[in-house]
């Protein structure tokens, strides 16, 4: 037991009650900020695994626009201190249903997958070395062009939506 | 001689060589110099407060030509000290139909991010918390947590005047936040590095010389993102009384006012980092490194003098103008800077060169938002809806009346 074991127990333990809180909570904000504790955890990860970058845009993107997206939504539609919501409604058995699909499916993966047992060692510049994979033709300029192209399809659509007429 | 200019850096291995004198292990020692230089910081980041608070107080006084605090000896300077004591000794309020459980996480978390931010700020070679190859990322990152408090603190309370707090702290910082990062990826492509201590060494000239366009956007999203007036919409005083803070009293509402000053200081210092040229000056640092913090304290003190400045100068904005300031104006200014920035360094590889490009770019790009705007704001006179506000209506002439106050002839 070394203590990225430790740590690695801890920061589990973080995200997932994070999400149970999310699932099980009945105030919508506090689900919100339930899912940012799980989040934060995630973060955590990357952190452990040595992959700085993904760790900062993990809590850039998710904590810092996501998250923080859905509390407006939740501000916006809902009564100030609204009474509490019950986590089930009627379309439970088919959340259920479907939940369970994805464990089903999630678990086969995890077994098909020869994970290696060998540490292997995290290169140095893994910044350096992303962003030249990134913009490089043999790697992912394709996915990324075309990722950048999407975000400006939404971009452009967002102005024609809010604008006035 | 050389214990003396290299002063800090010496001092920690001197310590360093006692503490693995007295047969401590290595990883005490390291255990030991990690705790010492993270209270340090802590300690550095509180300090903020106490210096910048009896700052502004005096210097706004100053600027309104008034004394400002002078009670408190010597010349009012421990405004701060009386001041956290008269905190300390304030009744603890919850509002009865607050969110109690939030009501009070808000103010345990709210310091925190400005104080993170102290662990990878430099303060002289190789005085710095953790050099992290991700350092401007990291203080992006760590900043949201801060948004989190301040929208915490305003839907716990359960106050109306907090919500409409809590909704413009996410449109605002939201805004603000996409021009500053833009200025920041300029500096960055410059400087080659994320690392913060990287960039301080690779400026052999201060940014602020070499883009000054993204240096002021720069210092305007900060103040916006540091809650200053008079770009303080979160807790405008004369609006929403205090905006988020309203509910809160006694040492919950001094933890606000701690994280306002410390992200103050945090902010200049970053900065004076990113375009000030940090713990560079004239050479100075290399002569004496000792001196180095007390530089990027003074340039420090120098950012928080021009906030003040623009404080005591400029009314608070409408928060439409504010929003609109942003999206229409700063994002597509940071944007061009951008890409004259990219593009400058792809013509030339050599850094005066790139400089000096950079420089002419930037001229450019100030006389065309000029000429844009010559084109398409009216002028006073050529606008009907902007003349109605100005000009003054001829008062119409009032009948003569007799001894009885009525009208003649009716």
């Amino acid at each position: 037991m070394t203590v990225s074991h430790v740590v690695f127990i801890i920061l589990s333990a973080v995200t997932l009650i994070g999400a149970l809180g999310v699932v099980l909570g009945r105030n919508l904000f506090r689900a919100a900020l339930f899912l940012i504790l799980s989040f934060v955890g995630i973060a955590g990860f990357y952190i452990l695994l040595e992959a700085e970058f993904l760790a900062m845009v993990q809590l850039l993107v998710y904590v810092g626009a996501i998250a923080i997206l859905i509390i407006f939504a939740i501000m916006l539609s809902r009564r100030l201190m609204s009474p509490e919501y019950n986590a089930r409604n009627e379309q439970w058995l088919i959340a259920l249903a479907s939940a369970a699909a994805l464990c089903v499916l999630l678990v086969f993966i995890l077994l098909q997958v020869n994970w290696p047992t060998e540490l292997s060692v995290v290169p140095p510049n893994t910044i350096e070395q992303l962003g030249i994979a990134l913009v490089s033709p043999d790697q992912f300029v394709l996915v990324f062009e075309v990722s950048s192209v999407l975000l400006l399809v939404a971009l452009v659509g967002a102005v024609i939506i809010a604008r006035e007429r | 001689m050389d214990f003396i200019l290299n002063f800090w850096v010496e001092l920690g291995n001197w310590v360093a060589g006692l503490m693995a004198g007295w047969g401590m292990p290595p990883w005490a020692v390291n255990l030991v110099a990690d705790i010492v230089g993270v209270v340090i910081l802590l300690l550095v980041g509180i300090a903020g407060v106490l210096i910048f608070t009896p700052m502004e107080r005096k210097v706004i006084a100053r600027m309104q030509d008034r004394p400002g605090p002078n009670r408190v000896w010597p010349y009012g300077l421990l405004i701060a000290l009386a001041d956290a004591i008269k905190m300390l000794t304030k009744e603890d309020i919850v509002p009865t139909n607050s969110d109690r459980r939030l009501h009070m996480l808000a103010p345990l978390i709210v310091a925190a991010p400005a104080l993170l931010v102290f662990a990878v700020l430099p303060w002289g070679p190789g005085l710095i918390g953790q050099n992290l190859n991700v350092g401007i990322l990291f203080i992006v990152a760590i900043g949201t947590i801060h948004v989190l408090a301040i929208i915490i603190a305003g839907w716990g309370a359960n106050n109306k005047f907090s919500l409409i707090s809590t909704y413009r702290v996410v449109n605002q910082l939201l805004a603000y936040e996409i021009p500053m990062v833009l200025c920041i990826l300029a500096v960055v492509l410059f400087a080659k590095t994320m690392s913060t201590q990287g960039i301080v060494v690779a400026q052999t000239i201060p940014y602020f010389i070499v883009m000054p366009v993204a240096a002021l956007i720069f210092l305007i999203c900060a103040m916006a993102e540091a809650n200053r007036s008079p770009v303080d919409l979160l807790e405008a005083d004369s609006e929403l009384v205090a905006g988020y803070m309203v509910e809160y009293s006694g040492m919950k509402f001094a933890m606000f006012f701690i994280a306002e000053y410390v992200s103050l200081f945090a902010t200049a210092v970053l900065v004076a980092t990113l375009f000030l040229g940090g713990w560079k000056f004239f050479g100075l640092e290399k002569v004496a490194p000792v001196l180095a913090p007390a530089i990027v304290f003074g340039k420090a003190v120098f950012v928080v003098f021009c906030m003040l400045w623009f404080r005591a100068t400029f009314p608070r904005l409408r928060f439409d103008h504010l929003m609109s300031f942003s999206w229409k104006f700063l994002v597509p200014l940071s944007m061009v800077n951008l890409l004259v920035a990219a593009l400058v360094l792809k013509l030339t590889a050599n850094v005066w060169g790139q400089g000096a490009l950079m420089l002419l770019g930037n001229i450019i790009l100030v006389a065309a938002t000029i000429l844009i705007f010559k084109r398409t704001v009216p002028k006073l006179d050529e606008a009907p809806a902007l003349k109605r506000i100005v000009a003054v209506e001829p008062v119409p002439e009032v009948p003569p009346r007799n001894a009885a106050g009525l009208v003649e002839g009716r």
